[in-house]
């Protein structure tokens, strides 16, 4: 099997050869691949700029691979800001002795979802790290695009909370994917790219107050941040948000509580009222928002508090995640 | 029962039943002037209750509780930190539940042990520190066993996979507890007036309602086998105030796709076939005579107690109220550090850390400022 040796990250000739075969051969190029960095033309706009980088272990999961959700990952941040995705960087750091045809699909993932996307990889960097010095494969990738019409979050009462699907997937996957558990599940990772459903979403309403992908921590997580952020009360109807049996079945198994669990594929909704069934049917009308339900309120402009009211009509305030064991997620 | 039930069924069906244990237990006040006061043995009951919003809807008809149910809290100091010094040694593995690893001992914890280099895993079975070890011949395994009657038979399972495949360098450190014993302690000596217990449904699967018996038998009190749903939890507290108020002493089981009468006699068989009964050292009351369970002598050589030996150490003392928690003397919010110097991030005592603890439940779901 071919693998990854030191002399892949030193600059020469089987450096060279790597990126030439692998990366410029999947990646976007043009006549400007000549200089240092890659330089793009910007149209109308600001620019938004995110940067992340991915450990998750295992490398290959049900629905997805580090490579996927290196893009879907970065992209999303854009997405969620009000931005058209319109390039990305990636830097890889590989340990000496990964396999070249794991590398391969990674690469060819990456690619993929970059074009059904319609977003460039325009610029990257390989390092090579000894043995033992890293787990596999890291990868960070930077994402610009551009924001035409930004998002004006001025909350009013009653607005509506809306989840774009199912919570918790990710999480429950990842975590049975690590053979850890000795459990079978038929679950896959909702790992996906969110700007075109966002993207539908915008275009049937001009009343999006805030848009946030909860990614680590949850949609409970997600949710408290933007509660302290803008001051408001949100109070969340417990029998109204989507859990697959599943992952409830793995939860209660476990002792972990879905709203806590990690998504990769999914986004929060606050929506004026009179919008919400607008932006409802303009989610549901793509694959991956078909879940897409309403499953909150703004009760206050004011205090900074994220509410849970249970089936018995009893509410209990919701915190930050605190300890959950589940490192390397995404 | 609970997954018959669509969504909407459930709710209607929880909030009826809310009602009427709220009638119910206006009556029981009428008739005995005083509020209801059950016990729920089980951490996961805890935690369940606080979840569902079942304990705070009842809050002014049911005085619940909290038990000695959540393994992790229920273990004396110095036991953890005999565990958490089983680190020091060269050339081991621990392997451990993860409620374990922010368990503060007197000297860090496990996770600090494990940012210091030390190989320290989380495992879901013990079964699966029994493959750490055949996969690493040259090392030590050494398994955490901490537990009540549910876990007790997997520790047995894990040793019967090691005898069987001959694996010499895996062994447990072993400090389980029955629920039994500690009942009848708390009943025998602490000042609790309760009126009913809430059964553990997991330990109930393994040992059976009959199990139980004594309660309604020895201590006139009447008990309920439960599931874990809100609608478990409230036809479970109806039953139990039903019982109350008729004063009649029974051992009902209310989680009957789970529980039988006599339990899981292979369960209880291999867990007898491996360990015997052994005195414990429970958190905040000391030995309690034949209150948990040991390995056997025959089977000594997967002991970790008879392969290591660890310095005994004198617990670091400390404000934390863990051991009147969980006796049920007192509610998490009475103990000065809870929420202040006490929070799962950074825990004084195990009722923070577990899973089950009381104090955890009480900071995840029960604070309101």
């Amino acid at each position: 099997m071919e693998r990854i040796t030191l002399a892949h990250g030193d600059g020469g000739e089987l450096a060279h050869q790597l990126i030439q075969q692998l990366f410029v051969a999947h990646f976007h190029h043009d006549a400007f691949v000549k200089f240092d960095a890659a330089l793009l033309s910007i149209e109308k706009g600001k620019l938004a700029i995110t940067t992340d980088s991915f450990v998750v272990k295992p490398l290959f999961f049900p629905g997805g691979n580090i490579g996927k959700l290196a893009v879907v990952g970065t992209v999303n941040d854009l997405a969620v800001s009000g931005a058209i995705p319109k390039a990305i960087t990636c830097g890889f750091i590989l340990e000496e002795g990964f396999p070249i045809s794991d590398l391969k699909r990674i690469v060819q993932s990456m690619a993929e979802e970059a074009q059904k996307i319609g977003v460039a990889i325009v610029a990257g960097d390989t390092k090579v790290v000894e043995r033992g010095a890293a787990d596999g494969i890291y990868i960070n990738t930077t994402g610009i695009g551009i924001v035409e019409e930004p998002l004006v979050p001025s909350f009013q009462e009653g607005d509506s909370v809306i989840i774009s699907g199912s919570v918790g997937d990710h999480g429950i996957t990842i975590f049975a994917a690590r053979g850890e558990l000795g459990l079978m599940t038929n679950l896959t990772s909702d790992c996906a790219a969110l700007s075109p459903m966002i993207s539908q979403a915008t275009k049937a309403s001009k009343q999006i107050r805030i848009m946030r992908d909860p990614t680590r921590g949850g949609l409970a997580t997600a949710l408290v941040e933007i509660c302290e952020d803008f001051q408001l009360t949100i109070e969340l109807s417990e029998d109204a948000i989507p859990i697959k049996r599943e992952v409830e079945g793995a939860c209660d198994l476990l002792g972990f509580d879905p709203l806590y669990l990690a998504n990769e594929g999914k986004v929060i909704f606050i929506v004026a009222k009179e919008d919400e069934q607008k932006v409802l049917q303009a989610i549901r009308s793509r694959e991956e928002g078909k879940e897409a339900a309403v499953i909150g309120t703004v009760r206050a402009t004011e205090k900074g508090q994220l509410l849970l009211r249970t089936p018995l009509g009893t509410t209990r305030r919701l915190y930050r995640l605190t300890g959950l064991l589940l490192p390397r997620i995404c | 029962m609970p997954e018959l039930l669509t969504p909407q069924m459930n709710k209607t069906v929880s909030q009826l039943l809310l009602k009427e244990v709220v009638r119910l237990s206006k009556q029981f006040q009428h008739k005995f002037n005083r509020l209801p006061a059950f016990m729920e043995v089980c951490g996961s009951h805890t935690m369940a209750l606080a979840r569902t919003g079942v304990k705070k809807a009842l809050q002014n008809d049911i005085r619940l509780i909290s038990g000695p149910g959540c393994p992790v809290c229920v273990t004396d100091q110095s036991i953890i930190d005999a565990m958490i010094s089983l680190t020091d040694g060269e050339n081991r593995i621990i392997c451990t539940f993860g409620d374990m690893m922010r368990v503060p001992g007197s000297d860090g914890t496990l996770m600090q042990a494990k940012t210091e280099g030390n190989d320290i895993r989380v495992v879901y079975s013990p079964v699966d520190a029994v493959r750490v070890a055949e996969q690493h011949p040259e090392k030590e395994v050494i398994f955490l066993g901490i537990g009540f009657e549910t876990t007790i038979p997997i520790l047995a399972a894990a040793i019967k996979e090691a005898e069987e495949k001959r694996i010499l360098n895996f062994s447990m450190w072993m400090s389980t507890k029955l629920v039994e014993p500690i009942l009848r302690y708390l009943l025998d000596y602490d000042d609790l007036a309760l009126d009913g217990f809430l059964l553990p449904g997991h330990v109930s699967m393994v040992m059976g309602r009959k199990h139980f018996e004594f309660l309604a038998e020895e201590y006139r009190l009447p008990a309920v086998i439960s599931g874990f749903e809100a609608v478990d939890l409230l036809s479970s507290l109806r039953q139990l105030l039903l019982l109350a108020l008729a004063e009649r002493p029974l051992v009902m089981n209310n989680y009957q796709n789970v529980v039988t009468e006599d339990g899981n006699t292979h369960a209880k068989h291999w867990m007898n076939h491996y360990f015997s009964l052994c005195d414990e050292a429970w958190r905040g009351i000391g030995s309690i005579p034949n209150s948990g369970m040991d390995i056997r002598k025959e089977y000594e050589q997967w002991d970790a107690k008879k392969k290591f030996s660890v310095l005994a150490k004198r617990p670091r003392k400390t404000k934390c109220r863990c051991g009147e928690i969980i006796r049920g003397l007192i509610e998490p919010p009475e103990c000065a550090l809870f929420a202040k110097a006490c929070t799962p991030l950074h825990p004084v005592g195990p009722c923070m850390v577990s899973s089950e603890g009381s104090c955890a439940a009480y900071f995840q779901y029960m604070r309101e400022e």
